[in-house]
């Protein structure tokens, strides 16, 4: 029988998993994957990322690197002599009271706040509408008057009226597609809804993502930290143009947001003006 | 049942088309998920050429977004559920169990036969006028209820599939808790057993959501009903009549089957790797019971974790909360699984061949995947990874290599019980190296991207932002090809050793379970003669003596104090 057959060494299995093990460590060097954070919260969901990013990397390392060396390290030519029960549930139980507790304890403590943080509904924040559709954002302001005009389905109208305002003529809302103006360094509270179908309004370099739901508005909240022009993405699948539906977000000075807020034409004039100045430009990767 | 009318059916209808055996059975569903796995697969090299080299591909953005959507369809339900929940539950439950058949021969044969509609009716929809169902694989409404004619079709498909798979849940279930040998108790029986029995709990309690959510996004779309459409849509400029709906309840059904789905996918690979490397260390694995204990725990808390696949989505954030703490328990049975894995190979009397080849990659993936876990089950984490390439790594780690690799590492091992002969070493070898070396590059290489921000279901990736891990996309696309062109070794391998392969004997791999006590292949009813019995547990290997190893079946031999 071939059960006396001398145990074998997979150096190559072995060396599979370190050469794997260490092509995964080095990726976080020769790959180009961090991102600049121009938002509060978005340096809070990197702290988390980094938690985890060195506390699975140990895990990730140890166990490859454990399993190799079982591979190719710890034969046996004889009978195998079973550890105790006992000794079994410690061998188990502690690695994975390790792992519980690392993810946990992380979470707990780095994740929560930054959870809350950006479900806060704090009261002196600037509020702004964002309004999804195939495959648009639409900023909404409420104007100077401070009151929200409602929607009504059946006037949307093209450019002239993308979300459909009611009595758009007598309105001082602001509507602007595809730029979203916001001020530097002040709470902004995000009321996010869609017209159509789901779509989620995603801006990377803030770490900001919430979904866009037709008949039930969400909210978010972001500090800007950073003056700059960030792009809007839409991460959640809404169509065939699912992958253009861009849109910017300019962080200006206060004052400066102030004066667009006045109205309609003071907004869109900033809007230009940011386009000649050449600060209207998409913050490159740094 | 007596052996007295044990024969096999005569007539090659009933032996291989409409046969009541589990065997055939199991091989023909084994069968069916190639054929899909080609096209599946095959979906997914071609739009990776769109990603690659945008254009090249000859792909409208609906297509791509079709292709994606019945990538994901297919792989999931119709290759990896089928080939391995289905099809080897199919095969091994019985015959480990130490059964003549399942529980209900005829259910088994309708269960199948209800399959195949359901693969013909999801390729059909490709030719349909608006092209196949391109919503995602979660088909989340509005956008399900919106699209064209394809999407009804995926859903008809989807309900045949749920049919299906109910029916063969139940025979798993109903097969080991009644037709279990003498001797068998439940802590006797293989972990792939337990696997199987667990997972087929799961499907049986958590399918129902999605068969509920079906029917309301059929209702939806036809019978004029609004479940999912609330008030005030408006869609390319025109009002829509819809009021009253939620698109958040079909999240809430669809993630409450399509998380625990992720376990039923998963747990029989894992069970698989477990009675591979045994047999293979020439030791019991470490920690059964323990491996027991994660299998029933991962069951209770993947119900009830669901909501992580919605951290964006609008949900209340104390519900966030919730499901953030909750998902991270799941990590201390998954974990446990891993480790005893892992410790399975300590003090091994390895044998390599190349079933345990797959068996060992497979580790690496779930610790690989599972790690990729805690950052998507985290909420504050999560907001940066959901729906990016983080998530599209992850579960394809999981749910795509991980249960590949549990598929062929039960086909190489079991190929002798099937067949009675073996598959060729060689080729298999290479198979192995051509499959593991470029999956888990791709996947790993996706979550970089995904740490770079790239989103999924995009047709061209030409924000600035993601620039710098945009270029990684030919990099992976070319590792799929490798990856697809190796399962043409698997193929050829699979079909010629049916034939050609080295004769084998009863018991090649000298295992301890009841499945090698049978003939290879095992004649209709399983054994020619007497149930075998199962004086004693499933892995007693690296004993003293002649043989390392005392079958679950033989006689007990006196105890040498």
């Amino acid at each position: 029988m071939e059960t006396t057959h001398k145990p074998a060494r997979p150096w190559g299995v072995a060396l599979f998993y370190l050469a794997f093990m260490a092509a995964t460590v080095g990726g976080f060097w020769a790959i180009h994957w961090k991102m600049e954070v121009a938002s509060e919260h978005g340096k809070g969901v990197d702290n988390m990322i980094l938690f985890l990013l060195i506390a699975t990397g140990v895990m990730f390392v140890a166990g490859h690197a454990v399993t190799a060396w079982f591979l190719v390290g710890s034969r046996r030519e004889g009978s195998f002599r079973a550890p105790s029960p006992r000794a079994e549930w410690t061998a188990t139980l502690v690695p994975i009271l390790i792992v519980v507790i690392a993810a946990e304890a992380g979470v707990l403590t780095i994740g929560m706040p930054v959870w809350a943080q950006i479900a806060a509904n704090d009261p002196d924040a600037v509020r702004i509408r964002i309004v999804g559709k195939q495959f648009e954002w639409v900023a909404h302001y409420c104007g100077p008057d401070g009151k929200w005009s409602e929607y009504d389905p059946k006037e949307v109208d093209g450019a002239l009226n993308p979300i459909g305002i009611k009595d758009a003529d007598y309105s001082d809302d602001i509507v602007a597609p595809g730029v979203i103006i916001v001020p530097l360094g002040r709470t902004v509270q995000i009321q996010i809804r869609s017209m159509d179908v789901l779509h989620s309004f995603t801006v990377p370099m803030w770490r900001t993502k919430q979904d866009a739901v037709p008949g039930m508005p969400t909210r978010t909240q972001v500090k800007p930290t950073r003056e700059g022009t960030y792009e809007v993405v839409c991460a959640e699948i809404c169509g065939l143009g699912h992958y253009k539906m861009r849109a910017f977000v300019a962080v200006v000075p206060e004052a400066e947001f102030k004066t667009a807020m006045e109205s309609q034409d003071d907004y869109d004039a900033l809007v230009e003006k940011l386009k000649k100045s050449g600060r209207f430009k998409v913050a490159r990767p740094e | 049942m007596t052996m007295d009318h044990a024969h096999a059916p005569p007539s090659f209808w009933s032996r291989y088309i409409f046969s009541q055996d589990h065997k055939v059975i199991g091989i023909q569903y084994l069968v069916t998920a190639m054929v899909m796995g080609i096209v599946g697969a095959g979906l997914s090299v071609w739009f990776r050429v769109q990603l690659a080299w945008p254009g090249t591909a000859g792909l409208s953005p609906e297509q791509y977004l079709s292709f994606v959507t019945m990538h994901g369809t297919i792989m999931i339900f119709f290759v990896v559920s089928l080939a391995l929940s289905s099809g080897f539950a199919n095969f091994l439950v019985p015959l480990q169990v130490g059964a003549r058949d399942m529980a209900y021969p005829f259910l088994n044969m309708l269960s199948y036969w209800t399959v195949v509609p359901a693969c013909l009716l999801m390729l059909a929809s490709f030719f349909v006028q608006g092209g196949a169902a391109g919503g995602g694989w979660t088909a989340y409404p509005p956008l399900s209820v919106i699209a064209p004619f394809g999407m009804t079709m995926w859903l008809l498909a989807m309900a045949l599939f749920i049919a299906s798979f109910t029916m063969s849940s139940l025979n798993v279930v109903t097969t080991i808790f009644n037709l279990r040998a003498r001797g068998m108790t439940l802590m006797r029986m293989p972990l792939t057993a337990w696997s199987y029995l667990v997972a087929s709990v799961i499907g049986l309690l958590s399918f129902p959501a999605l068969t509920a959510a079906a029917i309301m996004l059929l209702l939806d779309r036809h019978g004029g009903t609004s479940f999912y459409m609330p008030a005030g849509l408006v869609v390319s400029g025109k009002p829509l009549s819809y009021a009253g709906g939620t698109p958040l309840l079909f999240q809430h059904l669809f993630w409450f089957l399509g998380h625990p789905e992720v376990y039923v996918l998963v747990l029989p690979a894992i069970g698989i790797a477990f009675d591979v490397i045994a047999a293979n260390t020439r030791r019991p694995p470490h920690g059964y019971r323990i491996s027991v204990y994660a299998l029933i725990v991962i069951a209770v808390l993947g119900m009830i974790v669901w909501g992580h696949h919605m951290f964006t989505s609008g949900m209340n954030p104390y519900l966030g909360k919730y499901f953030t703490v909750a998902t991270l328990t799941i990590t201390f049975p998954f974990a446990a699984l891993g480790v005893n894995l892992v410790a399975s190979l300590w003090k091994a009397k390895l044998r390599i061949n190349t079933a345990m080849l797959f068996a060992l990659g497979l580790i690496s993936a779930i610790g690989t995947g599972g790690l990729g876990g805690l950052y998507l089950g985290n909420a504050a984490a999560d907001i940066h990874f959901h729906d990016s390439y983080f998530v599209v790594g992850h579960f394809h780690l999981m749910i795509g290599v991980v249960t590949m690799l549990g598929t062929f590492a039960a086909i190489y091992h079991w190929f002798p019980k099937m067949f009675g002969r073996r598959m060729n070493e060689p080729l298999g070898r290479v198979h192995f190296w051509g499959t593991i070396v470029p999956a888990m590059l791709i996947f790993t290489l996706m979550h970089f991207q995904g740490l770079g921000g790239m989103m999924r279901r995009y047709y061209e990736n030409t924000q600035v932002y993601v620039q710098p891990v945009q270029g990684l996309n030919p990099v992976i696309s070319i590792l799929a090809m490798v990856a697809f062109a190796a399962q043409i070794l698997f193929f050829v391998n699979f079909f010629s050793s049916i034939f050609r392969g080295a004769k084998s004997e009863e018991n090649p791999w000298q295992a301890t379970t009841l499945e090698w006590s049978a003939p290879s292949p095992p004649p209709h009813l399983n054994w020619p003669g007497e149930l075998p019995e199962a004086p004693r547990d499933p892995y007693v290997y690296g004993t003293e003596g002649e043989t390392d190893f005392q079958p679950q079946w033989a006689e007990p031999q006196k105890a040498t104090k």
